[in-house]
This record gives C-alpha cells, structure tokens and sequence, in this order.
C-alpha cells in the first residue's frame, strides 16, 4: 500500500511553524518511513499533481497569491490543518488590520523615517501580489479540518497531531501541548 | 464597609447545597462562587477576584440554580439549592463567551507580556478553547503610555471591572471606571490626560488585579521563562480543586 502524501505551504508568517516542524530532530527519519512528501517548502516542489492526505499550512492570507493557494490546498487534501498563530488568528502581520492598507503603504514606502524626500515608491509591479485590506487567518477562507495552536506549536505538538492522524485517531493534545504563544 | 454593599449579608447559618450531585456545606448568604471553593471545587470565573466584592460582569461563573443561569459570584446561598456547574452545556457556553472575548480585543498572545499567566487565555485552555469560532473584529482601542511605570492597553481589556473594583476598595483611589455602553464601552481614568495624571503606582492593587495584560508594570516583562509561568503547566483553578 502506497504511503500517506504530506503537504506543507506556508503563506503569510515567519517559517517559524517550518522551523518548529523541524525541530522534531530525528523523528524526522520516523517520519519519512511514515509518508511521502509532496508540495512543500521542504522538498521544494511547486505544485499538487496528485491527491494528497495531509496539508499543513502555515501563515495567515494577506495577499491574492495566499488565498489561491491555500483554495488550492484545499482543493488538494483530504485534511488541512493550520498550524501556528498566524494561520489561525493572523498573528503578527495582523497587526496591520487596524489601520488602512493605504496608511501601511505609504508609510513603509513614502514616509518612512528611511527614505529621502521624494525617492518613495509603492510598489505596483504586475508580477507581485495584490495584498488584502486585512490579513485573514485561513479558517476565515477555506474550512480547516484541525486547528494546531501556538506560536509556534511546539516540536512535540505537531508531532503528536501528525502521529495520531496517521494511525486514524482523533488527535488529542495534553494540557501542556495546547498553547497559544 | 462599602466593600460589603454589593456583597449579600452573610448570616453564618451553616445550609445545605447540591452541587453536580455533591453535597456541599455553605454559610447561608455566602456565595455560591464562594462556597464552592471552600469545598474545592472550581466554578470557572474572570471577573471575580478574591478581596473584592463580586461584579457580576462577565458571566462566566453562570452556574444553573434549581435549572436557570445565573451567576455564581453574585448569587447566595441557602438551603438545598441545586446546582449545575461541571456540565457540557455550561462549559461550552462559557468557552463561548471566553472565545467573544478573544474575537472583540485584540489579544496578541504571541507577544503579549502577560502571556502565561493570563486569566482569560488560561481559561480558554482550561475550557477547551483551541481558536476562538468567531470572526475577529480588528477593533481600534486606545493604548495609555503616558505613566512612567504603569501601562494601560486597552486592547487587552475585557471589561472585568477588576481594576476599578481594586482600586476603589483596596488602594481608596478611584483611578479607573467604566465609560461607554455596549460594544463602545471602554475602561477610563479619573484623569484628563491620561494615567500619568492619576495618582496610581505600580504597586497599587489595582494593577495586580488585572487578569489580562491590559495593565502592565513597564520593564518587568518575560522576566519569567517559558515553563514556568503560572499556567504552563498546571490549569486554572488547580489551586481551589487543591
């Protein structure tokens, strides 16, 4: 019997949740005997070719391009999780959604303490994203099937989550696992 | 004492309650919050705080008195009450309103100071809370950073009414009152420019009763590392089950 697929994407966020996912050491050998990696910032391939079990996500959607691609993750997997604070509440770059996106704009851009008289510019290559009036967290986009908290969740967090779901039980987490920063 | 006006007289009677199917033993008067505590067991609260008479604010202590919602910090107790508090229903409604909560501020717990030794998010992960259900509403609160020790963010605040409690009966100050109705109220100081014209000190009761980081004593923050903060390892309301 073929192996589970695992996808990862990450959107609008540190690679904080990547780096924690990481953080399992050598599990990470256990894990490969577990599934087959599919689109993810870990293996770098760029696109979904073919059903896949588990998407993890990573990041609150701030942009055009984060919202097709978590519809896309969605379209993709069977379960989606989100994993850290971003991808649930919008984290940090959330920050942002209590001011007008016009105000961000000009004041990273044409106002910044930075930048000389006149030498602003707002961005507006074609190429580049179109951002959002606020950053969303992905539940608020496409329906998320589990939710892991934490910022990030700890090593053992996702591992456990991870573990539970490929043997086919509900993931259950401990008192001490379940953390919002 | 005008602590005591708003607390129910208290006639020391010893009376029966049935809590859950317990038996528990209760002064009569006494509240139902508090007697439930005497015998160890935790009705869920925020905005009631030990020393202060009770508020009634935010209603996550509703208990069900002989069937019907109320709150637990503001109700007396008598003889042969029957009480629900350990319930499905009950939790799940005070889950709800903790997740509210989360949604109407802008709680950042990944970078707030109080993280870990929060009451409201020590409640969610009591209650079950693992992201609040709701639409967050990115509303515009004002932050105080005028005082030299104290800091008020308001977009912390949960309207507990704690502050302004403590610092009425405890440090005979009024520093802090409410202002506003409905989703527009806020919490003020007795000043027109802001903390820094207040009398209030850091060591005041008032702001130790904040549950949140609403109100914060400046250059103490993360003094204590991630482990052994008051709720990262034991849930709140460990110490009244004790």
């Amino acid at each position: 019997m073929a192996k589970p697929r695992l996808a990862t994407g990450h959107f609008t966020g540190c690679f904080g949740c990547h780096m924690s996912f990481l953080d399992i050491d050598e599990r990470i050998l256990e894990l490969v005997e577990l599934v087959d990696f599919d689109k993810s910032p870990i293996n770098d391939k760029k696109r979904f070719d073919q059903p896949v079990d588990i998407g993890i996500v990573e990041g609150g959607v701030s942009n055009d391009e984060n919202a097709e691609i978590l519809r896309d993750f969605r379209k993709n997997c069977k379960i989606l999780i989100a994993m850290g604070s971003c991808a649930i509440t919008g984290g940090v770059p959330a920050l942002r959604n209590t001011m007008p996106l016009k105000e961000c704009l000009e004041e990273a851009f044409l106002n910044g303490p930075t930048i000389g008289e006149g030498d602003g510019l707002i961005p507006n290559d074609p190429d580049l994203p179109v951002l959002l009036d606020k950053v969303y967290p992905c539940q608020e986009f496409v329906k998320i099937d589990y939710i892991l908290p934490g910022c990030p969740p700890s090593a053992d967090t996702l591992w456990a989550a991870l573990t539970a779901l490929l043997s086919g039980e509900e993931p259950s987490l401990p008192y001490e696992l379940v953390k919002y920063d | 004492m005008s602590a005591q006006n708003d607390t129910p007289e208290t006639s020391g009677e010893t009376v029966k309650l049935l809590i859950d199917g317990v038996e528990i033993p209760a002064r009569e008067g006494q509240t139902i919050l508090e007697a439930a505590a005497d015998a160890g067991i935790y009705v869920p609260r925020l905005c009631y705080r030990e020393g202060l008479p009770p508020g009634g604010h935010c209603r996550i202590c509703t208990v069900k008195v002989n069937g019907r919602p109320t709150s637990a910090c503001t109700f007396p107790a008598s003889e042969g009450l029957v009480l629900e508090n350990n319930t499905d229903e009950l939790n799940t409604m005070r889950r709800q309103v903790v997740e509210m909560l989360f949604v109407e501020g802008n709680h950042v717990c990944p970078s707030c100071e109080a993280s870990g030794d929060c009451e409201l998010q020590a409640l969610g992960y009591r209650l079950g809370m693992i992201a609040p259900q709701y639409p967050y509403q990115n509303t515009t609160r004002e932050l105080d950073a005028s005082h030299p020790d104290v800091m008020l963010d308001r977009n912390r605040c949960v309207l507990c009414g704690r502050c302004a409690r403590a610092s009425r009966e405890l440090d005979g100050k009024s520093v802090f009152g409410f202002e506003g109705r409905g989703i527009g109220k806020r919490i003020a100081v007795n000043a027109s420019h802001g903390l820094a014209g207040t009398d209030i000190d850091a060591a005041d009761e008032a702001v130790a009763a904040c549950p949140t980081g609403c109100l914060l004593v400046k250059r103490q923050a993360n003094l204590i590392p991630v482990g052994k903060r008051t709720y990262d390892k034991t849930p709140i309301g460990t110490d009244v089950e004790a």
